[in-house]
């Protein structure tokens, strides 16, 4: 049973959506009791870090999130700023974050990106896998994924990157460390490339 | 490599889709969802929806219909049309909307963009600017379907509101629209001058190298369009289409020579 964390922030229903079409058992969890029952959970996220942070807190799951993730070791996924909650800090905010991951959130410089000037990175992009990971499996070639960001993830420990993306700078786009997964990008709206990551998500 | 984003537009009127010309003229051209599924099979970029009735009828968007539509997109959905609050904007993004457009509002408040990005992010905030040509030279930016003239200059306009939180804008040019002659180049290069945030240009595409032209000077860039993707031959016939991934990626790799250097 897949756990699609509903804290306010994040379209759950594009998830729902696609394991209902997969025929993955799943259901939306917005408080601890919800909790009750799942294997993994699909940690979603938009808007600005600290904002997140604090809804997460707020829904009264992150103790409980803390628990199953950190002693437990149920697998997660966090996805866009979902993502970025897994590392300790943002230049967007001065909320702590999760600190699943060991990395911290930076802001993209404009000024090295050749063809573009603009922020977010909003649009589709290639993403090149730098290792083997069952999150990645069948999207080792021209997989392109969805993006809507102006911050990225940056890991202290090179190992925890699992593939990257050009935007001015070489930025990783999904990060692993044990059972705990992000990726920057949106695979809910990510056509067939999107469905297949969460696919592999399902079945770990 | 970042891709400039080719997004087909629909207009709703009465829950059918129609196509205007000029903003004048709808004609029916089928149904939503079936138009929703099929762009979901060709892997469109990006889908953009406006209700054209709400705001010209000052009614609330129609928030059933919104889910639907929602929940089919396998593609992020902007729907526009009637939003006039941070809560009608919030209730939208809930059911699963990715982007809210907001015009004639933000145009006669500005800090209600502000107010939405507050709720939703500022990437999910998408401000549409309907322009016309002025008589004697310039351009005025429009709103309830082109049917009232604001005063307002579109570059001021633009740039005005750069910092107020929205994450893109889209320029929509009544005089191109639905007559698939081009882009209005000059029109896309004023707004680009006074605004860095992502922009989006609607009206005026009649084919892929309209597109081309587009992406070629602008680089990253949304080259949205309506007819082109509703319509197939010179009779207008009524055929929802839209580029193959192997056209699309070759149309942007002909068009982006900056990368061959």
């Amino acid at each position: 049973m897949i756990g699609l964390i509903d804290y306010g922030v994040g379209n759950i229903r594009a998830f729902a959506n696609i394991y209902k079409q997969l025929d993955v058992p799943h259901k939306i969890a917005s408080s601890v009791a919800d909790l009750e029952g799942c294997t993994k959970v699909v940690l979603p996220g938009v808007g600005a870090f600290d904002h997140a942070m604090e809804k997460l807190h707020q829904s009264g799951m992150k103790e409980k999130l803390d628990e199953l993730v950190l002693e437990k070791k149920m697998p997660v996924v966090g996805i866009c700023v979902g993502m970025q909650m897994l590392a300790k800090r943002s230049d967007e905010g001065t909320a702590d974050g999760l600190g699943w991951i060991d990395g911290e959130v930076k802001k993209f410089d404009v000024t090295k990106i050749q063809y573009a000037t603009h922020l977010p990175h909003m649009g589709w992009n290639d993403i090149v896998p730098t290792k083997e990971n069952p999150i990645l499996k069948g999207l080792e070639k021209n997989a392109k994924f969805y993006f809507l960001h102006s911050y990225y993830f940056s890991c202290n420990r090179e190992e925890d990157a699992i593939a990257s993306t050009e935007y001015g700078v070489d930025f990783t786009c999904a990060v692993n460390n044990e059972n705990i997964f992000g990726v920057q990008f949106h695979p809910e709206k990510s056509h067939h490339f999107g469905i297949t990551l969460l696919k592999n998500f399902s079945e770990l | 490599m970042l891709r400039p984003r080719i997004i087909p537009c629909l207009l709703v009127q009465d829950k059918g889709l129609v196509k205007t010309v000029q903003f004048k003229k709808p004609k029916y051209v089928g149904d939503p969802i079936n138009a929703v599924r099929i762009f979901n099979e060709k892997q469109v970029d990006e889908l953009t929806i406006l209700d054209i009735d709400a705001t010209a009828e000052g009614r609330e968007p129609d928030y059933k219909m919104i889910e639907h539509w929602a929940s089919e997109c396998r593609m992020p959905l902007c729907y526009g049309g009637g939003v006039k609050t941070p809560e009608q904007a919030q209730r939208i993004f809930e059911l699963g909307v990715e982007k809210i457009a907001i015009s004639s509002a933000a145009i006669a408040d500005p800090s209600l963009i502000t107010k939405i990005a507050e709720r939703v992010g500022s990437q999910s905030v998408v401000v549409i600017i309907d322009v016309k040509k002025k008589l004697f030279g310039g351009y005025e930016v429009y709103t309830h379907n082109g049917k009232k003239s604001t005063g307002k200059n579109p570059f001021e306009f633009a740039e005005q509101i750069q910092n107020l939180g929205a994450g893109e804008i889209v320029i929509n040019s009544i005089d191109q629209d639905g007559v698939m002659k081009g882009y209005d180049m000059s029109l896309v290069e004023k707004v680009r001058a006074v605004n860095t945030l992502p922009l989006t240009i609607l009206g005026g595409a009649g084919s892929l190298k309209d597109m081309g032209d587009l992406i070629k000077k602008f680089r990253i860039i949304g080259a949205s369009a309506g007819s082109l993707f509703v319509f197939k031959g010179v009779y207008k016939a009524v055929l929802i289409n839209y580029p193959n991934p192997a056209e699309k990626d070759e149309l942007i790799k002909n068009n982006f020579e900056f990368l061959k250097k």
